[in-house]
C-alpha cells in the first residue's frame, strides 16, 4: 500500500505542476506555434498528396481517396476520447482544475471529428458497399462514441455550479472509455461489414506504400491540428476564468483593479 | 490510505466492474452482434423460412449467372466460406464492387431446400489497398487471380511502384523481381 501511496502522490505532483494557470499559459504560448504551423503544413501536404499524387485503388478507383480524411478522423475520434477519459480520471482522483477545463474543451472538438469520420465513412459506403449505413459492430460502436461525446458536452455545461457538472461529466467520460476497446476490436471479435485494420502494430500494412505515406502524413497533420485546437481553446478558457475572477474581485472591491497580473489580462472594453 | 488513493481504487473498481458487465453482456448477445452468418452455419442450422438473415461469404468464381426477367436483371451466384456453398438469387442492380472472388453480404431468406432469396446485396471490402497498375501487373505475371481469393502477402507488392507495374504490364516476359 505504501508503494501505491507514493505512486499516487508522485503522479499528483507531476500533474499539479501544470495546475498553476500561469505556468500552463506560459507553456501553452510556447507550444502553440509548434503545433499550429506543422499541423497546417502536414495536413495540406498530405491532402494534396493523397488527392492528386497517390494512385487510385484497383477496385475502389478514386473513392479510395476518402480514406485520407476518414482514417485520421477515426483515429482522432478514439484518441480524443482517450484524452477525455484521462482528464476525467485526473479530475475524479486528483481534483485537477486544469483537467476539468481540458475536458470542457476536448468534447466539442472530438464530437466534430467523430462526425467527420461518420460522414466520410457513409459517403464511401454508398458507392462501395451499396449502402449509406449498416448496423454492424464497428459502425454502431463509433456512433455510440459520438453520442458519448454529445452527452459529455451537454452534461458538463448542465449545472449552474460548474464543479458539479465537472464531476458528473468526469464519471460519464470515464465510464464511456469502455467503448474504446469495443471500437478497436469490433472488427476482430465479430464479423462486420467494415473491413479489418490495414495498419497494425504486429504485421506489415496491407496497403501499398504509395498510399501509406500520404495517409501517415495526413494522420500526423490532423493529430497536431487536433492538439493545436484543444490547446488554443484551453488557453482561451484559462484566460477567461482569470478574467472572470479579476472582474468579480474588482466588483467586490468597488471598482478598483485587482492585482497587476490580473489587471494586464483585462482589456477595458471587455468589462462591458 | 489517503483520500486520493482511495478515490483511485474506487475509480479502478468501478471501471473493472463496468468493464466486466459490458464484456458479459456483449458475449451473451454475441450471436446478435455478428453482422452475417457463414454458409456453413446456414447449412448446419437452417433459419426459419420467414426470418430475414444475412449471409456472408465469397462469390465462387465462375458461378455468376445473369438473366433478365422482364425488365429486372436477375443474378444467381454461389456464396462460400470454404466449407459450404449457398446459391443466392437476387433481383436488382448489384453494387460496383460485386465480382467473382469478392466477399459479399446478402440479406434475405433461406428456403428449406437450401436456396437463398436476397432482397439486398452488399459488397464487402477487405483490408487490402492496391494501386490499379500493381493489381494488373500481379494478374499478368500470374501471381494472383482476384477471382480465386485474397491478394498475396503485402510484403511482395507493397513497394512496387506504379511506374514499375506499368513497365511489367508492357513487357510480361520481364517479371518483377521482388
Amino acid at each position: 500500500m505504501n508503494a501505491t501511496h507514493s505512486l499516487v502522490a508522485r503522479t499528483g505532483t507531476f500533474f499539479h505542476r501544470y495546475a498553476n494557470p500561469g505556468r500552463f499559459l506560459r507553456l501553452g504560448a510556447r507550444l502553440q506555434p509548434w503545433l499550429t504551423w506543422p499541423a497546417l503544413m502536414l495536413s495540406v501536404t498530405g491532402i494534396i498528396w493523397g488527392l492528386f499524387f497517390s494512385p487510385a485503388d484497383w477496385q475502389q478507383g478514386d473513392s479510395v481517396r476518402i480514406m485520407y480524411v476518414h482514417v485520421p478522423a477515426a483515429w482522432l475520434a478514439s484518441s480524443g476520447y482517450a484524452g477525455l477519459a484521462v482528464c476525467s480520471l485526473l479530475s475524479l482522483v486528483w481534483r485537477h482544475p486544469l483537467a476539468d477545463l481540458a475536458a470542457v474543451e476536448i468534447g466539442p472538438v472530438g464530437a466534430a471529428i467523430t462526425a467527420v469520420c461518420l460522414a466520410t465513412g457513409s459517403l464511401w459506403g454508398k458507392p462501395m458497399w451499396g449502402t449509406w449505413w449498416v448496423w454492424d459492430a464497428r459502425l454502431t460502436s463509433v456512433l455510440v462514441l459520438f453520442f458519448l461525446y454529445l452527452g459529455h458536452i451537454a452534461l458538463i455545461r448542465a449545472f449552474d455550479e460548474p464543479q458539479r457538472g465537472y464531476r458528473a461529466a468526469a464519471i460519464l467520460g470515464l465510464a464511456g472509455a469502455i467503448d474504446l476497446p469495443i471500437i478497436k476490436f469490433s472488427v476482430q471479435w465479430w464479423n462486420t461489414l467494415h473491413q479489418p485494420d490495414s495498419i497494425t502494430l504486429t504485421g506489415a500494412p496491407t496497403m501499398s506504400t504509395a498510399m501509406l505515406w500520404p495517409l501517415l502524413v495526413c494522420t500526423l497533420g490532423f493529430t497536431l491540428g487536433f492538439a493545436a485546437i484543444v490547446v488554443a481553446r484551453l488557453r482561451a478558457a484559462v484566460m477567461e476564468s482569470r478574467i472572470r475572477a479579476a472582474l468579480s474581485a474588482r466588483r467586490g472591491r468597488g471598482g478598483t483593479v485587482a492585482g497587476d497580473a490580473h489587471g494586464r489580462d483585462v482589456p477595458d472594453g471587455a468589462v462591458a | 490510505m489517503t483520500r486520493k488513493s482511495r478515490r483511485l481504487w474506487l475509480a479502478c473498481a468501478c471501471l473493472i466492474g463496468l468493464g466486466s458487465a459490458t464484456a458479459l453482456t456483449l458475449s451473451a448477445f454475441s450471436s446478435n452482434i455478428v453482422f452475417f452468418m457463414a454458409p456453413s452455419q446456414i447449412r448446419a442450422k437452417p433459419p426459419a423460412p420467414d426470418r430475414t438473415v444475412r449471409l456472408g461469404g465469397m462469390v465462387v468464381a465462375g458461378s455468376v449467372r445473369r438473366q433478365t426477367v422482364g425488365d429486372t436483371p436477375v443474378a444467381l451466384f454461389d456464396v462460400t466460406d470454404g466449407q459450404a456453398a449457398v446459391t443466392v438469387r437476387y433481383e436488382g442492380i448489384l453494387p460496383d464492387l460485386f465480382r467473382e472472388g469478392q466477399s459479399v453480404v446478402a440479406i434475405g431468406t433461406a428456403s428449406p431446400d437450401g436456396a437463398f432469396r436476397a432482397s439486398e446485396v452488399l459488397a464487402k471490402h477487405d483490408e487490402t489497398y492496391m494501386p490499379k497498375e500493381v493489381a494488373e501487373a500481379l494478374r499478368r505475371s500470374g501471381k494472383w487471380d482476384p477471382r480465386y481469393g485474397k491478394a498475396p502477402d503485402a510484403a511482395s507488392w507493397d513497394t512496387m511502384t506504379v511506374r514499375n507495374a506499368r513497365k511489367d504490364a508492357a513487357g510480361p516476359q520481364q517479371q518483377h523481381g521482388s
